[in-house]
């Protein structure tokens, strides 16, 4: 019996994350406008069902094993071949593992604050989580670009219904970005499809031998849609705007998950499809992460806006992410996939709590506050934790990291690390300055005298990331270990050596 | 797990466990049991610390161990551990013990503060921190408790955080730290990529193997790798022993309350840099490049900054900058290959400086906050306790035997007068100087503020009376080593064999050793030491202080007057804070202004995005004047095409 259901597990498992917040989602929207009472327990259902589904995935989990694990596979579209195929590895598994938590947390984020088309928001929200899981989970090219582009769909709408004022510029300079970008990268699956006889199968193009030529062309086309997710400079523009518009929660979507689906990108397909394409841009790639950290750093320093200056960091913390991936490290790339999950995390709880400031105050001005901390002391204590994070404090996510990345870089060369690692001073700087405009202080504005402190529904979110920003710090271990075999095949690829150097 | 590892893991996990439990639950057990607790955990910490790692220690039995893998890469473990040895016993015993004091004393100093619990909370958690940082055996917990204890000392200067003065003093500790922590985290770097470890012990076992290792720097340049490494640490170093020239966090960061001024920002968290370098002496032994680097930054903060401690009126300044002035000392020490003689000061220190801190707060609480010395005279009638122990810290930061500073300054002086490195003669007169300015200083403190008439108004000084024995007792038991602890431990550190096999010194720079013959007991150091000048020195510049602040005290204001442009300066601290926040601060913003303004929203934006969308408009708008709808115009371009067709076959067919 209890083997059966195992079974049955292991094989509809990941079918059953992806569908199961689409269909509560669904649901929702058939039932909301006549039960409203019901919608947010239903989410709230669909939610935690979601996350509970994917925890055996870890336990499940064969570490030691760098093979696709708990496949699927089903004719979808015979003609073309087509299949519907799924399966996770230890890069997309923990991206798995942080979007069904996500998930939750911005339900509970949306609890109250929305008032307007209660169901639409929270289905937009289910239905966006289910189809995020999906582009982690596929293996199917054409399966992948449907959910890469569908998921763009929910996120459109939150922003442009649930946005502020400016949401319509934001709405379209983020759709056509991402767009854009993605519409090159269909052009090169196909160019992929023929190439493999005909085949969506993602892990056969693995085994392509495609020309420097082509194999450069396939790799900057893939490059634009996935820098523009990351995003890198000079397409980063977006993000900003798309944040300061976007709903806390939509916010917190975009930040923690959707930004990752580009680094993603890169690893489930630019370096094993074309290692030698990757091999020949990593310096290209490299400067453009390095600008990002340091630039970033820069512009971020001078925002006004908290919401903007979170967008900002954002960009410096992924150009880590995209500066470890293509060093060609061991460490460095261990450090990007473990800075992507920590700022799925830090990221997610910074907008958490401009959220929690603006839904009181209603303004993301630094500004407009000052002397939080006396009438928000729980807050504040929240707040310095995630701060600290942002800056890379060891003991949280965020050291982790950026710790690893600058212990690869130094491998490779002495300037990388040097430019990297001005992120101590510069996120120090850009996101305590913040912290002391906002929190220290005397209280000055009469908006910041009548604050309340946290209600326990905010608690409970900020408590969960708190505690998830500490156990990834203090024992990145499990972690780690979860990638190791994935990281090192897809390094020593038979045939295919991507390392640089040594460890 | 082994008992003794369990016991000493007990050591850190009691202080934390006392930060968490008032930390958390503070508001429930109410401010008694919100100090009883902390103070049980580091009083716990300190008795395992002398009563049971001490004697192990002693009788040899070391431990190197592993507490938990933190992580793996590839094969290479990245681990939480333990090295107890003699440096690591030394600096528990310190911090344990100045942190009991420190605790004690704040219940008495803290006793009417709202964040009285939270404060508890925060000096547990430092002391967590601290002993992490010392007690670890691989680089990466070095780094974790370096850095925590960056965030402890962050959080208690900001502590009364609706202080302006004090929440930027507290930004600007951490970013200056931050500074110093780039330099470290590439050294870190650099020693990976070149050990494929992060171990001490298998690191400093592969030391010597360095040989001729370069790193490329640029165009065919590249630069040894010792002395790369060497000064990325010691940058690091510069950062949290408060070096020149980033020194400039630790004078504000006395806006902290006292009792932390005294235990991070004087005794403890402040010596990390020098206890790191010590630490490390195996790898800087091997780069006397760096060395004289180090010489040089370390004499040139000893006396720079004991010239400031001059012309401060803030009590608390005086002794802060007399701290950079000390841990120059040690620096020196260090870059003279005297790493005992560093960790031999950094002892005497912790307990002299703690006890003048402590003291001070003592003064400052009696006069409701005041810090100014200008209002203050004449208290030694009013504050027995307090006038008796300053005056012995007072002794031994002068360096008068037979108190504790006397004996480890004039340790550090004799060894930097036998290194031969490049620089040696410039820290040799550096701190030679600072001998007198170090007695100068410290006695016009004593004298304004004991001394004269009283100077206070007439509130004040009807209020006067004695600190409760909360705060004293911690004075008396800080004074008891002040006077002790170097002829006590002067043999043992500096000659014997306490730390051999911790501290590791080429027998080419070993000017301890060097030393050694001549040392006859400590009744015959203090004889010699009056046919050599540092005694005289120190004499003169009490016999100055009293001169010009007791028998006549017109004379500073005449000299204000006189060497006006001097005072300016000082008084300024040679700019650098000017340099800092106009030039580096303001700069950087004014950067990032740019790049945003420029870079971003005009040219990314203005003329990628928005031009591409905008030309992409202009397009269309051509388009649609072609769609005119007329017939005519659709006839024209029919013939137009027809013409260009007709051209073309007729000239390739």
């Amino acid at each position: 019996m209890m083997a059966t259901a195992m079974g049955f597990y292991k094989q509809a498992a990941l079918t059953l994350a992806i569908w199961l917040p689409i269909v509560c989602g669904m649901v929702i929207l058939g039932v909301g406008r006549r039960w409203p009472k019901s919608v947010r327990p239903l989410a709230a259902i669909g939610s935690v069902l979601t996350f509970i589904v994917t925890i055996p995935l870890w336990a499940l989990f064969h570490a030691q094993r760098s093979v696709m694990q708990f496949r699927e596979r089903v004719a979808w579209i015979p003609a073309f071949h087509v299949n519907y195929a799924l399966g996770v590895d230890g890069i997309s598994l923990p991206l798995v593992l942080l979007t069904s938590l996500i998930g939750i947390i911005v339900v509970i984020a949306g609890w109250q604050v929305i008032k307007d088309r209660v169901p639409e928001y929270f289905a937009a929200f289910l239905i966006m989580e289910g189809l995020m899981i999906g582009v982690f989970c596929a293996l199917d090219a054409l399966l992948f670009y449907v959910f890469w582009e569908a998921m763009l769909i929910p996120m459109f709408l939150i922003i442009g219904i649930w946005g502020g004022p400016n949401r319509v510029y934001a709405t379209i300079k983020f759709f056509l970005y991402t767009f854009l970008g993605s519409v090159l990268m269909l052009v090169a699956l196909l160019y992929l499809y023929f190439q493999a006889g005909e085949s969506f199968n993602i892990l056969s193009y693995y085994h392509l031998h495609l020309g420097e030529t082509a194999q450069i062309l396939i790799f900057l086309a893939f490059l634009i849609a996935f820098a523009v997710k990351i995003p890198m400079w000079p397409v980063h523009t977006w993000l900003p705007d798309a944040h300061v518009e976007a709903p806390t929660g939509g916010s917190v979507v975009l930040a923690a998950l959707m930004l990752k689906m580009g680094a993603y990108g890169f690893l489930r397909f630019s370096l094993p499809i074309v290692p030698l394409a990757s091999h020949v841009l990593a310096g290209f790639m490299i400067t453009l992460s390095l600008i990002a950290v340091v630039y970033i750093g820069l512009v971020a320093l001078v925002q006004e806006d908290m919401k903007k200056l979170i967008a900002y960091s954002s960009i410096a913390h992924m150009g880590f992410v995209t500066l470890g991936i293509f060093l060609f490290n061991r460490f460095a790339m261990d450090g990007a996939i473990v800075q992507m999950i920590s700022h799925g995390f830090v990221s997610a709880a910074l907008f958490l709590c401009v959220g929690v400031l603006y839904d009181r105050v209603h303004s993301r001005e630094i500004s407009a506050y000052g002397g939080v901390v006396n009438r928000m002391p729980v807050f504040a204590a929240f707040m310095m934790l995630f701060a600290m994070a942002n800056s890379g404090l060891p003991g949280t996510s965020g050291f982790v990291g950026e710790f690893l990345v600058i212990l690869g870089a130094f491998k490779v060369n002495i300037w990388y690390a040097f430019l990297a690692a001005t992120t101590l001073v510069s996120g120090a700087a850009y996101t305590l300055w913040m912290y002391k405009r906002v929190i220290f202080g005397p209280v000055t504005k009469p908006a910041v005298a009548a604050l309340s402190d946290i209600s326990p529904r905010e608690t409970s979110f900020l408590l969960v990331l708190s505690m998830a920003v500490l156990a990834l710090g203090i024992w990145p271990f499990p972690l780690l270990h979860m990638m190791n075999a994935t990281i090192h095949h897809l390094l020593w690829r038979p045939g295919v050596r991507l390392m640089a150097g040594a460890p | 797990m082994p008992s003794s590892t369990a016991l000493y893991l007990a050591i850190p996990l009691a202080c934390l466990l006392g930060s968490l439990i008032t930390g958390l639950l503070g508001s429930r057990l109410g401010n008694k049991w919100s100090h009883r607790i902390p103070i049980l955990g580091v009083g716990v910490a300190f008795a395992l610390s002398a009563g049971f790692a001490l004697p192990r220690v002693l009788k040899g039995l070391w431990l190197n161990t592993t507490l938990y893998t933190w992580g793996h890469v590839a094969h290479v473990p990245l681990v939480i551990g333990f090295l107890i040895d003699p440096l690591t016993v030394t600096m528990m015993v310190v911090v344990t013990f100045v942190s009991l004091m420190v605790h004690i004393y704040t219940i008495g100093y803290m006793k009417d503060d709202p964040g009285y619990r939270r404060f508890f909370s925060y000096i547990s958690l430092f002391t967590f921190a601290m002993l992490m940082l010392v007690m670890a055996n691989n680089f990466l917990q070095l780094f974790f408790g370096w850095e925590a204890v960056g965030l402890v000392s962050y959080l208690l200067i900001g502590f009364w955080y609706t202080r302006e003065s004090a929440i930027f003093a507290n930004l600007k500790a951490f970013l200056v730290n931050r500074v110093g922590d780039f330099g470290f985290v590439l050294g870190i770097a650099a020693i990976f990529s070149v050990f494929h470890s992060l171990d001490y012990a298998t690191v400093f076992a592969h030391a010597h193997e360095l040989g001729a290792r370069v790193f490329p720097i640029a165009g065919g340049v590249s630069w040894r790798a010792i002395t790369v490494i060497c000064i990325l640490l010691f940058i690091g170093a510069m950062g949290k022993s408060a070096q020149m020239p980033l020194h400039v966090w630790l004078p504000d960061s006395m806006e902290g309350p006292t009792p932390i001024s005294a235990l991070i920002h004087a005794a403890t968290m402040v010596t990390a840099g020098i206890f790191m370098v010590a630490r490390m002496s195996p790898l800087f032994e091997l780069s006397p490049v760096a060395r004289s680097v180090i010489l040089v930054v370390g004499g040139s903060t000893a006396f720079f900054m004991a010239l400031l401690a001059l012309v401060q009126t803030d009590i608390k300044r005086v002794i802060a900058y007399s701290t950079l002035s000390q841990l120059g000392y040690m620096t020196v020490a260090l870059g003279a290959s005297a790493y005992a003689a560093a960790i031999f000061h950094l002892v005497t220190h912790a307990f002299f400086k703690a006890l003048l801190f402590l003291a001070a707060g003592s003064v400052i609480i009696a006069l409701h906050h005041e810090q100014d010395m200008r209002k203050m005279g004449g208290l030694r009638r009013y504050m027995p306790v307090t006038f008796v122990t300053t005056w012995i810290g007072a002794l031994a930061l002068a360096g008068i035997p037979p108190l504790a500073g006397f004996f480890s300054k004039d340790a550090i002086i004799d060894a930097v007068s036998r290194s031969t490195l490049p620089g040696a003669d410039y820290a040799f007169a550096t701190v030679l100087a600072g001998v007198f300015l170090t007695a100068f200083y410290t006695f016009r403190m004593v004298f304004m503020v004991f001394y004269g008439e009283p100077r206070m108004d007439a509130h004040a000084r009807h209020h006067l009376h004695e600190s409760p024995w909360v705060v004293t007792m911690p004075l008396v038991l800080l004074a008891i080593p002040s006077v002790l602890a170097g002829m006590v431990l002067m043999r043992p550190l500096l000659f014997g064999p306490f730390f051999s096999g911790s501290i590791f010194v080429l027998p080419a720079d070993n000017a301890l050793a060097r030393m050694a013959p001549h040392f006859h007991g400590v009744m015959a150091f203090i004889g010699a030491s009056f046919v050599s000048p540092p005694l005289y020195l120190a004499l003169s510049g009490m016999a100055m202080a009293w001169y010009m602040y007791i028998y006549r005290p017109t004379i500073p204001a005449l000299l204000v007057k006189r060497l006006h442009g001097v005072y300016e300066i000082l008084c300024h601290k040679y700019g650098f804070d000017e340099i800092y926040i106009d030039g580096f601060a303001a700069g950087a913003r004014a950067l990032g202004r740019f790049l945003w303004k420029i870079g971003d929203i005009q040219l990314i934006d203005g003329v990628m995005v928005n031009g591409t969308a905008r030309m992409i408009g202009r397009l269309a708008r051509l388009g649609r004047r072609l769609q005119s709808g007329y017939i005519y115009h659709y006839a024209f371009a029919v013939i137009l095409g027809l013409f260009v067709l007709m051209t073309f076959f007729l000239h390739h067919i």
